[in-house]
């Protein structure tokens, strides 16, 4: 069975499970809508949720956009010069050790209400798994690697070694980091809509919470789970494709002790 | 077709160390070390483990950064650019296709890449037709052929070996040392290994490095060039010395 098909399987399994609790509990539908009532509102107001979810997606994107750019650029600045190194590293850590859902309010005070505060959001949290992973790899190259460019080059040529070496041998941990930062991304996004907006996924939530329309508050969840899949898996299939000598040793469907997994 | 091998740059460079000095953690493992090798020569040097091979032959490709001493070129002028080096691990750069990776020189160097050249290169280490593959579609021993055509491209005088054969198996191992010994014939090659038979059958002249501070002996050199055939009594002969220089009672 395939991994669609056993996903597919497990979601029909919690959603029944939901169904039948909301059955068998009785629980008011304000408190908890079953699935059915939620998958009708969602189709009640696809228009609407798809018109905010845009704008959420775009936040996404441009937060990763922004914050894999700055992310690299730091860490390429990084490897590349001591002054970059002394200065930099401290700003790199502290950018982490700042929480930073408590900058949410400064920064919709700061870029206002729009999607520049939500694209900020997004791209503080995306910038240290990016930042920190790539500059992990551009460490580590392979010290055979760089004494055979030294050989080669008589040690003339940094440039051109971090260009064709040591960046490309990087890729597979500024990967890493992609992929974390691409499944966080949509958390900065809609943390920053609960804090003050007049659109996307997180405001819809808000608002549909303050007039106790739950389902639809659901529908918007639901949305957003969607458009985070989306945003993982995209990032994954294009990371995939852009290095394929990256071979898994362990890959995701054989297990540690090497016994194969019945089909 | 153009010969890939011929060049005038690669006839004649002898090498000389005089008062190579090298400390690891405070412990000396070289103090004063002389060592000398003839242009053109196949120059092998044994020695048990961790007795500091490795050490002299990245001292003389300059990769040893707090080591001291001259290292110089038999016509006076440094080593610097004229030297090309293979380690026991092939260290193919595992995105480019083998013919890219045997560039990776000129690639480096900003130099216009030769790929007629690297295609015949290819052609003479057997991979005519492996040319597009990626490392990993490669077995060790072919991607043990392409670092020698790529050490090959580099064009220099001097080639420095790591125990460059130890990593494949030993049908490999033979293959691979007939091939070097034809291909490399007239640079001269200062090749580090582990394994007598692998001397005997290659060097114009063998030294075994021991003690510590290491020093290095006066060296064998067995007449005719390699490779020389197993059976040969040449070979027989010098592998039994060499076992016992190394300390192994036969």
């Amino acid at each position: 069975m395939n991994a669609l098909a056993r996903g597919s399987v497990t979601i029909a399994g919690v959603l029944a499970a939901w169904q039948v609790f909301i059955w068998v509990s009785g629980v008011a539908p304000f408190m908890l809508p079953g699935p059915w009532a939620v998958a009708t509102t969602w189709l009640d107001h696809v228009g609407y949720l798809t018109k905010h979810a845009t704008i959420t997606g775009a936040e996404i994107l441009l937060g990763l956009g922004l914050g894999t750019g700055v992310g690299v650029i730091s860490a390429l600045a990084i490897i590349s010069f001591a002054p970059a190194r002394r200065w930099l590293m401290p700003v790199l850590v502290v950018s982490q050790a700042v929480p930073v859902f408590a900058l949410a309010p400064l920064l919709v005070l700061w870029l206002g209400y729009g999607m520049a505060s939500k694209v900020t959001m997004a791209a503080l949290i995306i910038y240290f798994p990016v930042a920190t992973a790539f500059l992990d790899g551009l460490r580590r190259t392979e010290s055979g690697w760089l004494d055979l460019s030294e050989t080669m080059t008589g040690g003339k040529r940094p440039f051109a070694v971090l260009w064709h070496i040591r960046i490309p041998a990087a890729l597979p941990g500024l990967a890493s980091g992609l992929r974390v930062g691409a499944a966080v991304a949509p958390i900065g996004a809609v943390v920053g809509e609960w804090v003050g907006s007049g659109a996307g996924l997180g405001y819809v939530m808000l608002h549909a919470n303050g007039r106790m329309q739950t389902d639809l508050m659901f529908a918007a969840l639901g949305t957003l789970a969607v458009l985070a899949l989306a945003t993982y898996f995209s990032v994954d299939w294009g990371l995939r494709r852009l290095i394929p000598w990256q071979t898994e040793t362990a890959p995701s469907d054989r297990e540690i002790s090497g016994a194969k997994n019945a089909q | 077709m153009i010969d890939p091998i011929a060049n005038p740059r690669a006839s004649g460079l002898g090498v000389r160390v005089s008062g190579g000095q090298l400390e690891f953690g405070g412990i000396p493992v070289f103090a004063g070390l002389a060592f000398e090798c003839a242009p053109g020569s196949f120059t092998c040097i044994l020695g048990s483990s961790g007795v500091g091979k490795s050490s002299l032959l990245r001292m003389i490709a300059g990769l040893v950064p707090n080591s001291q001493g001259t290292i110089i070129a038999s016509d006076g002028s440094p080593l610097s650019g004229r030297i090309a080096y293979m380690d026991q691990r092939d260290l193919l750069l595992p995105w480019l296709c083998a013919l890219d990776n045997v560039m990776v020189g000129a690639r480096l160097r900003g130099q216009p890449q030769e790929r007629e050249r690297a295609n015949a290169l290819l052609a003479q280490v057997g991979l005519a037709d492996q040319h597009h593959k990626l490392p990993n579609q490669l077995s060790g021993g072919m991607r043990q052929r392409v670092a020698l055509a790529r050490t090959l491209m580099e064009n220099r005088p001097v080639v420095l070996m790591d125990e460059p054969f130890s990593a494949v198996d030993a049908l490999t191992r033979l293959k691979l040392q007939e091939l070097s010994a034809r291909l490399l014939a007239g640079r001269t090659v200062i090749m580090v290994t582990h394994d007598p038979m692998e001397a005997a059958r290659l060097g114009h002249c063998i030294h075994v490095l021991s003690g510590s501070p290491a020093a290095l002996d006066n060296g064998l050199y067995p007449a005719g060039p390699g490779p020389r055939d197993l059976s040969d009594p040449v070979v027989i002969e010098l592998h039994r010395t060499l076992l016992g220089k190394l300390g192994v009672v036969v």
